[in-house]
């Protein structure tokens, strides 16, 4: 158990991954929020095809692993599409967010629809009463609160993102996880690597909490001075 | 007197529950009627009705004499000139007081932002809440929330105002200061509609009342009409329930 060793010889491998590890979940983060906007509206949509395909989506996701979602991505894709573009690759990064983007952006989509109907029938009732369109009542009345209420299942979802990016080790994504196991493979110093990669993932994930958290204050409805 | 709503045999069902079975009513401008009724009876569906909230499944109602139930009309041009307010009501958690009141009509375009403030600090002064502009709803009680619920419906200065059992999920105490608004309201020769269990409010400020049941209205006549002396069987039985 050489705390200090490994800290000074992984830190730099550590810091690699852990790079990778934040930019393949914030990347992740970001456009899964965008797809499961996109498949939020459609699921609450009126057209039976729109709600048909985004049902059938989030099933999917839902109902399989992700390390699973991920070989099919990485592996299995590839060799589908070379049957009509020989030689067609993919890497493991373009790959990794694949999986994880249409992941996160399957929970969040749930998160949202659900921010959505906790909103009372009465707010939009209220708005389209003083004469505001559909639209405007979504983008004015209905859209903040629902977002103000989705904020906690929000983060969660963010935390479980860039957690679950470790699965993407496994295609060979050199994320802090790969990079731990490659160290570990010469160094033998399995406690302290783990531990290291452990507290690691807690610093960034406690920085994101915190944010949440100041957000959530931010937007409590309390008094104007 | 000039007639400002017009409804012409007016049904609703809900699939297979018929909630109103043919309503005839004209009102005239400024006049106050009050619905009374039992639970049930579609007084609230037949207020929703008016300003489009529920969509009728027959008939025609007019307002201004703009027939709003054509396919074709406007029906947020027509929301702007019929003002609302709800038993729960449903005041923007999110906005202050003054922002609850200001962004109807600077949506609709009818003021800048800075008459929209202007006239939201009168309408507040007027309901007596000109000190908690800057609160946010949670903040204030169920008498004071419903007064400024009020002020919003009145900044888009419709001609007609539905007001849909406004008391009902008030404190006791505090179903005064609500009335005591709408009495003024009323004074100032407002086009009102209110569905309500107030009893003696009706009975001062209506000039007319409806009682409804089973989706049609049984009888009506002014207060006096419909309180000392009721003609309808269904009127006598749920007066005596009430008073």
């Amino acid at each position: 158990m050489d705390f200090l060793r490994t800290l000074q010889e992984g830190t730099p491998l550590f810091l690699a991954g852990l790079k990778l590890t934040v930019s393949i979940s914030v990347l992740a983060i970001l456009i899964g929020m965008l797809i499961g906007f996109i498949t939020c509206l459609c699921r609450i949509s009126n057209n039976i095809i729109l709600k048909a395909v985004s049902g059938i989506y989030v099933w999917i996701i839902r109902g399989t692993p992700m390390i699973v979602q991920a070989f099919i991505v990485y592996f299995g894709m590839p060799q589908l599409i070379q049957t009509f573009v020989p030689g067609f690759k993919i890497d493991s990064y373009t790959a990794g967010l694949i999986t994880l983007s249409l992941n996160a952006g399957a929970y969040l989509s749930e998160v949202f629809r659900g921010g959505l109907m906790a909103i009372p029938k009465g707010q939009s009732e209220a708005a389209r009463s003083l004469g505001l369109s559909k639209a405007k009542t979504m983008l004015k009345v209905v859209l903040p609160q629902a977002i103000k209420i989705s904020i906690p299942s929000m983060v969660n979802q963010f935390i479980i993102t860039i957690k679950d990016s470790s699965i993407l080790s496994v295609i060979g994504l050199a994320d802090l996880v790969n990079r731990a196991k490659v160290y570990v493979g010469s160094s033998y110093q399995f406690f302290a690597t783990y531990t290291v990669v452990a507290v690691y993932y807690l610093v960034i994930i406690s920085i994101l909490m915190i944010i949440s958290m100041y957000l959530e204050k931010r937007l409590s409805y309390e008094y104007k001075g | 007197m000039n007639i400002k709503v017009k409804i012409e045999g007016l049904y609703k069902n809900f699939k297979d529950n018929q909630v109103l079975r043919g309503i005839d009513l004209d009102l005239c401008e400024g006049e106050v009627v009050c619905i009374i009724g039992p639970s049930g009876s579609g007084k609230s569906t037949m207020l929703r009705c008016i300003n489009l909230l529920e969509t009728p499944s027959k008939g025609t109602i007019t307002v201004d004499g703009f027939n709003i139930t054509d396919k074709k009309a406007d029906i947020n041009k027509i929301r702007r000139n019929i003002g609302m307010v709800f038993q729960q009501f449903n005041l923007f958690p999110h906005l202050t007081v003054e922002e609850n009141i200001t962004m109807a009509p600077v949506d609709a375009k009818l003021m800048t932002k800075q008459e929209a403030i202007e006239s939201a600090h009168k309408l507040l002064d007027r309901v007596g809440l000109l000190d908690k502009k800057d609160a946010y709803p949670q903040s204030l009680s169920g008498g004071q929330q419903q007064r400024v619920a009020i002020a919003r419906a009145l900044a888009m200065k419709p001609d007609v105002m539905l007001f849909d059992e406004p008391t009902s999920a008030l404190d006791p105490e505090m179903v005064g200061e609500v009335l005591d608004v709408m009495k003024n309201l009323a004074k100032e020769g407002m086009t009102m509609v209110c569905v309500t269990h107030e009893m003696g409010f009706a009975r001062e400020v209506a000039n007319r009342v409806l009682f409804m049941d089973e989706g049609r209205i049984m009888e009506e006549g002014t207060p006096e009409e419909i309180f000392t002396n009721p003609k309808n069987e269904r009127t006598r039985a749920f007066l005596s329930k009430v008073l």
